[in-house]
Order: structure tokens, then C-alpha cells, then sequence
């Protein structure tokens, strides 16, 4: 009866025209090539994230006076609701980690490099609208941590000269974290980000479809030297095959956490009490928090908070911009750009663990 | 080697594999469907109303008048008759579920939505309404005008 199925298809969709490509696409096979995992891991927690967050809409409210408490109910009262959105919080944290991985391994197995350009810039932007999906998500079920993370947050995006001002109104929806900000937050994450985010992913995986796996250098030159050493699978079905036991995996890593670790609701938020001691953001963006901490207060002429804030962006533009810098010619600006990778990657890691354990 | 055995052999494995394979998967899609089939469900929403409910004060009402009043979720109609008494009935009409009216001119209880009319026993008479509207006793206690489910008899 499937079979019957499958022809009745192939006979209205001319199903082997569509496959034919992916019947064509190979991938690497070296002994770097489980990095090659990390992105599909990362599509499939999103779609994980499409679907747990549809089923929490069936329940959840916004609004000042009924955010928490709909959280709540969802948590006590429906059946299987605290863990619907235990899964969404650790899938969100497991999706972050997943593509901040996906992305040093690019930058490490230099995939970066022309002609895929535009992958990377894709990519990163997929980056940076992921975290404000966490930014935004963080807030909405209105507990004292998410209320303080936000105004501090805004507060910080409030630091850029002149447009700064502008944009922390925009995003709080008035001059305090309110009601509003809820709203607003609440149509960022569930309708303007899901729908930038799909557009971006589809040309994400157009490009890499249309342009093949990257090989790294080293490999590749090995590989020019020893021809019979070359080493292929194809994509369909060899390799997807292993992706989906990939997926498996972390299908089974996220429902052990969100089972055993279920996320925490917190204390209602209430505008009008001091912050708590120890207050953190999200581990994602404790890197950033701990740069922001340890910036005097005063340099030169210059507030500490503003040097920071236009640092980090700085350091973002020029991350988005990589593989322009890198050039196929001249090899010392490679060993520039690796080192630059390196410290990259050793100060993300540093200086999360710093804030960590510090106070 | 018994050569001739070893296809049998080969099927009768890939068998056993596909079975524990796919009997793996369906056991998942199975684990992974059911709580959200649960989550779908609304959770039953509690009666906080209980079997009595102040339905108005004694100054509120005027002879020859109706008034809606809340019990548990759903409304319910208090009507003070010429004499002085009084007479509560479920606001729910019995048809479509709109909520029913008292017509002063027509000393008679009304559906807006399909015009539909019950007398002041709650019989209906005439329109659409299949089945007469329930009844609740009401007592009068001090100033407050208290509303009680009937007892089943």
C-alpha cells in the first residue's frame, strides 16, 4: 500500500526529478567529518522549537497579570505541561550550544571560505536572531529573573550613542520594562523571529545544498596529493541516515533533561522590589555580561558602558564579515585569521566560566 | 559450509532487524505522541460557585424586573415578580446557548438570538428552545436575595 502510495505521488510529482539532486550529493568522509552533524542538529532542536512552542500557545497568555499564572497552570495543571515546556527551555539552551559548536567548527575547518560567503553571513545572522529568540522567550513567563535580565538587557542596547535611546523605547515599548515590553517581546518571539528565521534558514540550506561540503585544507591537500585516498558517501540516503541517528540521540538527550532537570518557574515578577544578589543572564550571554563588568567605569573621555557595548559590536560586524578578510592567495593572513579564531573561541569559553564563578 | 542455508539465513536476520527496528521507532513516535495528545486536552476548570450564590440585593430589584446574576460559570436570571416575590432560573437558553432575557412587557422570558420564549416557570412556549430552562429555589436573607440549586428530588 505505501509503495501504491509512493507511485501515486511519483506519477502526478515526478518524485525522482526532486530527489535526483540529493541522489547526486555526496559528503566528505574524513576523520573530521562528525563536525559536519552539528548544523542538522541544530535545524532539527528548532524544529523541535516550532512544535513545543505551538503546543505552549494552546495555554499561554501574555499580559502582566497573566503571564506567570498561565505559565503556571501549564506546569500544575495540564497533563504533560511541565514537560512540553521543560523540553522547550532545555531545547532552546541545547540549540544554542548546538549552533555556537556548528559555527567554531566552520571557522576551524576553514568552510567558511569563498564561495561560501554567503553561507557564513546567513549563518551568523541565524546566530544573532537565536539569541534574541532567547532574549525575548526569557521574558515571557514574567518571573523576577526574566524581569531583571530584560531591564538590564534593554538598559545596555540603551548605551549606543544616538540610536541607542530609540531602540530601548522600541523594545521596552515605553521607558520601563512593563506590560508592554511583555506584549512586544511576545510578538517578537512567536511571530517576527519565527518568520525571519524560516526565510533565513531555507536559504541557509539552499546555499549549502547548491554549493556541496566544505572539505578543509589540509584534508583537500592530502587528498590532491594521494588521489585513490579520496574518500566519499553519498548523501541520500548514506549520510542521511546517520543525521537522523544523530537526531535520535539528541531527541534522547533533550527528553532525559527536560525529564530529570525540569526548568524552574521562579517568583512572580514584581516591579517594585530590589533586584536579587547574584542576578546572571542566560550562560550565553555571560561572555558578553563579564567583558561589560570588567570595563572601568571611565575610559579616557570615554563611558566604560558605551566602550563596551560598541566593542561588542564591533567584534560582532567584523565576526559577520570573516571570510572577506581571509584570501586565497597570500597564506600569513590564514594563520592571522586562525589565531584571531583561536582567541576567539578560548575568550567565549574564558569568559563564560569567569561568570560563572564569579560575583 | 551449507552454502544453500545461507540466504535463508540472511533474510530471516534482516527480519529480525527490521523488526526491532521499526517496532523501536513506532514505540517512540508512540512515547513522543501521547503526552502531547494528553497536553491537547484542557484541563476540567473548577465550579468555584458552589450550590449558593448572593444573586442581588433586596434594593436592587424592582417589581416586575429581571436581573442577570453570575453562578459558578455560567449566568442565571432573577426576576422579582408584581407581588414582591421571587423566581431565579438558569439564563442559558436551552437552544443555542445565548443568554435569555426577562421582557417586562410581556411578563415573559425571551432568547434574542432566535426568539425563542419561556413563561415564568421556565416552560418553554414557543420558537426553537427544545426543553424547558432549570429552575433554582431562592430565599430571601435579611437584605441579600440567596439563589440555591434544586436538589435533586
Amino acid at each position: 500500500m505505501f509503495a501504491a502510495l509512493i507511485r501515486w505521488l511519483d506519477e502526478r510529482l515526478k518524485l525522482e526529478g526532486l530527489i535526483a539532486p540529493l541522489r547526486h550529493k555526496t559528503v566528505p568522509t574524513h576523520r573530521l567529518s562528525y563536525w559536519y552533524f552539528f548544523g542538522g542538529i541544530t535545524l532539527f532542536l528548532f524544529i523541535i522549537q516550532v512544535l513545543t512552542g505551538i503546543l505552549l500557545l494552546l495555554y499561554y497568555r501574555p499580559g502582566a497579570n497573566e503571564a506567570f499564572e498561565s505559565v503556571q497552570y501549564i506546569m500544575t495543571r495540564v497533563q504533560f505541561g511541565w514537560l512540553i515546556r521543560s523540553i522547550h527551555s532545555w531545547s532552546a539552551n541545547l540549540m544554542i550550544f548546538t549552533a555556537f559548536v556548528h559555527m567554531f567548527s566552520v571557522v576551524f575547518l576553514k568552510a567558511y571560505r569563498k564561495p561560501r560567503e554567503l553561507t557564513w553571513v546567513t549563518g551568523v545572522i541565524l546566530l544573532f536572531l537565536v539569541m534574541g529568540f532567547g532574549f525575548s522567550g526569557y521574558l515571557l513567563p514574567w518571573n523576577t529573573l526574566a524581569f531583571f535580565a530584560t531591564k538590564v538587557g534593554t538598559e545596555i542596547a540603551g548605551q549606543v550613542p544616538f540610536i541607542g535611546r530609540p531602540i530601548m523605547i522600541f523594545l521596552r515599548g515605553g521607558e520601563e520594562v512593563t506590560g508592554a515590553t511583555l506584549t512586544r517581546f511576545f510578538g517578537f518571539h512567536v511571530a517576527v523571529l519565527p518568520g525571519i528565521v524560516t526565510v533565513l534558514i531555507a536559504i541557509h540550506l539552499f546555499l549549502v545544498q547548491r554549493l556541496g561540503m566544505s572539505v578543509p585544507p589540509k584534508v583537500e591537500a592530502h587528498w590532491n596529493a594521494h588521489p585513490p585516498e579520496k574518500r566519499e558517501m553519498r548523501f541520500f540516503p548514506n549520510f542521511l541516515l546517520r543525521e537522523l541517528m544523530a537526531w535520535y540521540v539528541a531527541m534522547g538527550a533533550l527528553g532525559a533533561l527536560a525529564a530529570l532537570f525540569p526548568w524552574n518557574l521562579g517568583v512572580k515578577a514584581d516591579p517594585f522590589i530590589s533586584a536579587p544578589a547574584g542576578i546572571k543572564p542566560e550562560w550565553y550571554f555571560l561572555f558578553m555580561f563579564q567583558t561589560l563588568k570588567l570595563i572601568p567605569s571611565k575610559v579616557w573621555i570615554i563611558d566604560g558602558e558605551v566602550l563596551g557595548v560598541l566593542g561588542c559590536s564591533l567584534a560582532g560586524l567584523l565576526w559577520l564579515l570573516l571570510p572577506f578578510f581571509e584570501s586565497d592567495k597570500t597564506p600569513r593572513t590564514k594563520v592571522w585569521i586562525t589565531g584571531l579564531t583561536i582567541f576567539a573561541l578560548v575568550y567565549v569559553i574564558g569568559m563564560t566560566v569567569y561568570g560563572y564563578v564569579a560575583n | 559450509m551449507c552454502a544453500d542455508h545461507a540466504p535463508h539465513r540472511d533474510t530471516s536476520r534482516r527480519r529480525a532487524i527490521e523488526i526491532f527496528l521499526g517496532g523501536g521507532i513506532l514505540a517512540s513516535l508512540a512515547s513522543f505522541l501521547y503526552p502531547v495528545l494528553r497536553f491537547f486536552v484542557p484541563p476540567a476548570v473548577v465550579d468555584l460557585g458552589g450550590d449558593e450564590v448572593v444573586a442581588a440585593k433586596s434594593i436592587e430589584m424592582k417589581p416586575n424586573s429581571g436581573k442577570i446574576f453570575r453562578f459558578g460559570s455560567r449566568p442565571g436570571l432573577l426576576i422579582m415578580n408584581n407581588d414582591g416575590t421571587y423566581r431565579a432560573l438558569s439564563a442559558t437558553c436551552t437552544h443555542l446557548g445565548c443568554t435569555v432575557q426577562y421582557r417586562p412587557d410581556l411578563r415573559e422570558i425571551w432568547c434574542a438570538c432566535h426568539n425563542g420564549t419561556y413563561d415564568l416557570n421556565g416552560r418553554n412556549i414557543s420558537g426553537p428552545p427544545p426543553r424547558p430552562l432549570d429552575v433554582f429555589d431562592v430565599h430571601v436573607r435579611g437584605d441579600e436575595i440567596v439563589v440555591n440549586r434544586k436538589r435533586e428530588a
